[in-house]
């Protein structure tokens, strides 16, 4: 079902876990559906002046397809320029993963939309200027979030029971 | 001999290509055959998906369904089975143990409320037949579908018993053959091989299900200690002998099935990530399980051929790819 090099990534993933004070974080997905992507990054500065991508770092929730997209686009995205990075699209995930099953193609949309988000986090949080293109993105995002929390609001708020009882539990002990 | 394995006379079974179908012809059969009686079905929430979609088809033809809940471990309450039946009620299906969570229903004890109100029972004994004993006349139960493959016969094999004097239509119309119940040119290999598959089971099963339940006691108890915050589906005792289903917090299903494989483990899962649906399995959900938790689950399934070192090495193994999964996800 999945290609040599899917499972390359998912066996031993590139650049995971927590980054401290990261410039930029992106986060998207949604347990319900059984994907959660957070994508932090840090951003440098090169010799002409640009922006890049320093560090890049991740943390998935989520199946076989979705950590492989998660390791890979950290490959893709780190040392390059946000101008550059910002023309990633999920094609190129794909391709670079040697190719995902049908199902699994959102799992390379995830991960673009967590890049672009975290990309997005930065340069708002800088008070930078944003490309329209990016604003759309992340408009469009915050627009399916909400969709996919109305539909399945009492998931939700059950799920945030829960966390709030595990939390209780885990003070208690 | 089938029929003997089973209690019930040879002339009370047929043939057919899967359990599939089998509880195809049960649902739509006996709905048809007694419309002029009732419309109302009775089912549980954790049947499996042919058993659910005939029930849902049937409801788009006119007739009612009802679907029992379950607690959390996956049983019905008798209560329940009681309280739903009605004037109109011609059919109550329940499984006899459930494919993922292996819970086992009080099959005996809905038998006789159906019998005390002259209402037809079916089970769907896929999973349980040739792993627990089954005695139809004992457990009150008027048709029961069993499977080949399931019990290491050859696939494209069923059963269907149907207790003498049962109304019910035939799914497949042509040249009578099954006692006219299934028309079809019969599968005389496949027949043959699930009725070894049944010789060799009958011989084994008060054996084999002693070793399995300790097997698979152990491989619950191990796995439970040796993770943090993994918890069993599914009945503690109440259960196949053959099956442990957990979930674990903090992770998803299916990328544990795929880690386990490449240490030549095979297992499966309830996740949706594995499924082409969007949605969890509906069992574990009406188990109570969140969807988070749901697509955290992992089946292991036991058989003939498990070995005590083989439930050493996976609880060597799960809990270490456990750890690594966890150290890749945010929630922790």
């Amino acid at each position: 079902m999945y290609t040599k090099k899917v499972l390359k990534h998912f066996k031993h993933p590139h650049n995971y876990g927590k980054m401290k004070n990261p410039d930029g974080m992106g986060k998207v997905g949604n347990i319900i559906c059984g994907d959660v992507m957070w994508l932090y990054i840090k951003v440098g500065k090169t010799k002409d002046d640009q922006e890049f991508i320093k560090d890049i770092k991740f943390e998935t929730f989520g199946c076989v397809a979705a950590i492989a997209a998660s390791s890979i686009i950290t490959d893709l995205a780190k040392g390059k320029t946000l101008k550059k990075v910002l023309k990633t699209n999920k094609d190129k995930i794909v391709k670079s993963l040697g190719g995902l099953p049908p199902v699994k193609l959102h799992c390379s949309v995830l991960a673009i939309d967590a890049l672009k988000e975290a990309i997005y986090d930065y340069l708002s949080k800088n008070k930078k200027e944003i490309p329209i293109e990016l604003r759309r993105h992340h408009q469009r995002i915050k627009k399916e979030k909400k969709l996919i929390e109305n539909k399945y609001k009492e998931w939700i708020k059950a799920e945030e029971r829960i966390h709030k009882n595990d939390k209780k539990n885990q003070q208690k002990k | 001999m089938i029929a003997c394995s089973l209690g019930a006379k040879s002339r009370e079974i047929i043939f057919t290509a899967s359990a599939t179908e089998s509880n195809n012809t049960v649902l739509k059969g006996i709905a048809f055959a007694n419309k002029n009686k009732g419309n109302h079905i009775i089912i549980s929430s954790i049947e499996h998906d042919c058993v659910l979609n005939s029930a849902k088809w049937l409801q788009s033809q006119g007739f009612e369904i009802e679907k029992l809940p379950v607690d959390k471990y996956g049983l019905v309450n008798l209560k329940d089975v009681k309280k739903a039946i009605r004037e109109n009620t011609i059919l109550i299906s329940i499984i006899h143990a459930n494919n993922e969570i292996g819970t086992v229903e009080p099959v005996k004890e809905i038998g006789k409320i159906c019998r005390e109100n002259g209402i037809y029972f079916h089970t769907d004994a896929a999973q349980s037949f040739g792993k627990i004993p089954i005695d139809v006349n004992e457990m009150n139960i008027d048709l029961l579908t069993a499977s080949s493959h399931k019990m290491y016969g050859p696939k494209g094999a069923a059963l269907l018993f149907i207790r003498e004097g049962v109304k019910i239509e035939p799914l497949l119309h042509g040249g009578g053959q099954e006692f006219g119940l299934r028309s079809s040119t019969v599968n005389i290999p496949a027949i043959v091989g699930f009725a070894k598959a049944v010789e060799i089971c009958q011989k084994e099963i008060e054996k084999e299900t002693q070793r399995l339940t300790k097997l698979r006691d152990q491989l619950i108890k191990r796995v439970l200690k040796k993770v943090s915050a993994s918890y069993l589906n599914g009945h503690p005792k109440k259960r196949l002998p053959n099956n442990a289903n957990f979930w674990f917090k903090f992770i998803e299903g299916e990328s544990i099935v795929v880690a386990l494989d490449s240490y030549g483990i095979a297992s499966s899962t309830g996740s949706a990530c594995s499924s082409q649906k969007l949605k969890p399995s509906h069992v574990l959900l009406s188990c109570g399980l969140k969807p988070s938790q749901a697509h955290g689950s992992l089946r292991l399934s036991l058989g003939r051929w498990t070995k005590e070192k083989d439930i050493d090495y996976v609880v060597e193994i799960l809990p270490k790819i456990v750890k690594k999964l966890r150290k890749i996800s945010p929630f922790k």
